[in-house]
């Protein structure tokens, strides 16, 4: 691939991807491990003809990317754990108002304050489930600096295309290590909401005739329409329970559902023969690659699994591949959060072991091989 | 070919910019695939700081170094901690300036440059210690071209200080000479 060979961190490759997939508005307010991002985008947004905003919390972050994005702007925030916990209610808001918005989370060891400058996978669950309600959402976990810049550029393609908000969850090793990359040069295709074909008099901000995702006006363009978190009918008005209000949620539910084959994203390694999968995510897929090839030194047939999708999680395509394997190992920095839905995919055939880790520190090597070696001895 | 570099002392002393400098003249100048990690504390003055670079000619999974096979320690508490981790054979250069207390390994070359004195005395600012550090490491580790890690300081330092950096730079150099190579 030609480009620009660059060292960089993962924080400035999220910066990167974000202004290559036109990133017009950012909102946010500073934290570690995420602060590099809102450092650069001070700097290049406003350059880059958009415009960069910093609130007086996460809670007000979050309310202003909405906004600009109903005026149409493409629009992001970033933040770490405590301010993800502060933007989850206003996350439920773009999902029900069908509002296009990336968050990034770089996580950090909580809960609480925790540890501000050391990684974890401690926010996994909340990036799904954190605010209240059944709502669709997409989220993308990179684990290198390359795959930083290009699933920014996703996070922003699907959000928009979809009209959902989609989280970037990403760490603070991936987030400030640095790698060599290349970016590539030149313009590259990027998606954008779909917008209203009729005129503003017979604009109905919600209308479901031209597809499970309806064309978004933006405020200020003459299309005057009605926007609320409470469950609404096509005009963007209230309604009460019912069929409306149940044909609503389904519609929502069904747009990341229906596309969940295209939202996958799982790279494998070493898996044609393997006994022992290895299915890891974010930084800690780093150790296990690495364990994966030091335990086929030894002879064991190990196999290395990595989705970048973490939800939609792949259920299927895990279970399809996990079909020949004795053992499963879930390497992650929390308590097994993503353990759980690997025994649920597999539906309980295969024995997965989790290796956890949560004392602030990125998982060894030989951690996740000790596990592998172990279960050999069980093959 | 594979190469992990470890680079520690405390909070302010530059040993993350001097990370990636080093990681810079790899990976751009050179064209090496190189990863570069931090650890460090809330703090920004004090408590303790590490930079690690890996320089490898294939792919690099783990980004973190286990066994350095070049240790720059530029405090007594991380020589305390870290010197246990460099491999048989490895590389060691402390600031004779801070690490008094020596025990290494009888493998190990092991070679001291008041890095910091240096730094006030011949170039007038103790700032730039990391640079002079720079010079040293790479004098005694080859890791990376002189030429490009000239270029690599010249990329990273801030306007106005690029004569005194390269003067870091040849002082650290010409330093592990005096001291022994």
């Amino acid at each position: 691939m030609s480009g620009r060979v660059r060292l960089l961190q993962g924080n400035e490759a999220c910066v990167e991807g974000a202004l290559r997939a036109g990133l017009k508005f950012y909102a946010g307010y500073p934290i570690t491990p995420s602060t590099e991002i809102a450092e650069l985008l001070a700097e290049r947004l406003p350059k880059a003809g958009g415009v960069f905003i910093q609130m007086e919390d996460e809670i007000g972050s979050i309310a202003a990317v909405i906004g600009a994005s109903l005026a149409g702007l493409k629009s992001m925030t970033a933040t770490s754990g405590p301010g993800f916990s502060l933007m989850q209610e206003n996350i439920g808001y773009a999902a029900m108002a069908e509002v296009p918005c990336v968050i990034v989370n770089v996580q950090r060891m909580g809960p609480s304050t925790g540890l501000p400058t050391s990684p974890a996978q401690g926010d996994v669950m909340q990036a799904r489930w954190g605010c209240h309600g059944d709502h669709p959402v997409v989220v993308l976990c990179p684990s290198s600096v390359e795959e930083t810049f290009h699933l920014t550029i996703s996070a922003f393609d699907i959000s928009e295309a979809l009209r959902i908000p989609v989280i970037l969850l990403s760490d603070e090793v991936i987030a400030h290590m640095r790698e060599r990359v290349v970016l590539p040069e030149g313009d590259i295709p990027v998606r954008s909401r779909p917008r209203p074909t009729v005129p503003p008099e017979e604009y109905l901000p919600y209308d479901s005739s031209f597809g499970d995702v309806p064309p978004m006006a933006s405020f200020g363009d003459g299309y005057r329409f009605h926007v609320t978190g409470l469950s609404h009918d096509e005009s963007g008005f209230p309604v009460g329970p019912g069929k409306t209000t149940g044909c609503l949620m389904k519609r929502l539910l069904g747009k990341v559902e229906s596309r969940r084959k295209d939202l996958v994203n799982l790279s494998e390694e070493y898996t044609d023969d393997a006994e022992i999968l290895v299915f890891s995510y974010g930084s800690p897929a780093r150790s296990a690659l690495r364990a994966v090839r030091l335990a086929r030194e030894e002879g064991i047939k190990a196999g290395f699994l990595k989705t970048s999708t973490l939800w939609p999680f792949p259920s299927e395509e895990l279970a399809e591949r996990a079909r020949k394997a004795r053992f499963i190992i879930v390497p992650e920095m929390n308590s097994g959060q993503i353990r759980g839905e690997v025994e649920r995919s597999l539906r309980w055939d295969i024995p997965v072991i989790p290796v956890g880790r949560l004392d602030g520190e990125l998982m060894t090597p030989s951690e996740v091989l000790s596990a592998i070696r172990e279960a050999a001895g069980r093959v | 070919m594979k190469i992990g570099v470890r680079l520690a002392g405390e909070g302010g002393q530059g040993l993350i910019l001097a990370g990636m400098i080093l990681a810079e003249a790899a990976a751009v100048e050179e064209g090496k695939n190189t990863v570069m990690t931090q650890s460090y504390g809330p703090e920004s003055r004090g408590g303790a700081s590490k930079a690690e670079v890996i320089i490898s000619d294939s792919d690099i999974d783990y980004p973190k170094v286990q066994n350095p096979d070049v240790l720059l320690v530029m405090s007594q508490e991380a020589y305390d901690k870290y010197s246990p981790d460099l491999r048989e054979g490895g590389i060691l250069l402390y600031d004779s300036s801070s690490v008094k207390a020596l025990n290494p390994k009888p493998s190990v070359k092991c070679v001291g440059v008041p890095l910091t004195e240096l730094a006030k005395k011949e170039v007038g600012r103790a700032l730039v210690a990391n640079i002079v550090a720079l010079g040293s490491l790479n004098e005694l580790s080859s890791l990376v071209s002189h030429e490009a890690l000239t270029k690599a300081v010249l990329g990273r330092v801030p306007r106005g200080t690029e004569e005194m950096n390269l003067k870091a730079l040849e002082v650290g150099r010409r330093a592990v000479g005096h001291c022994g190579k």
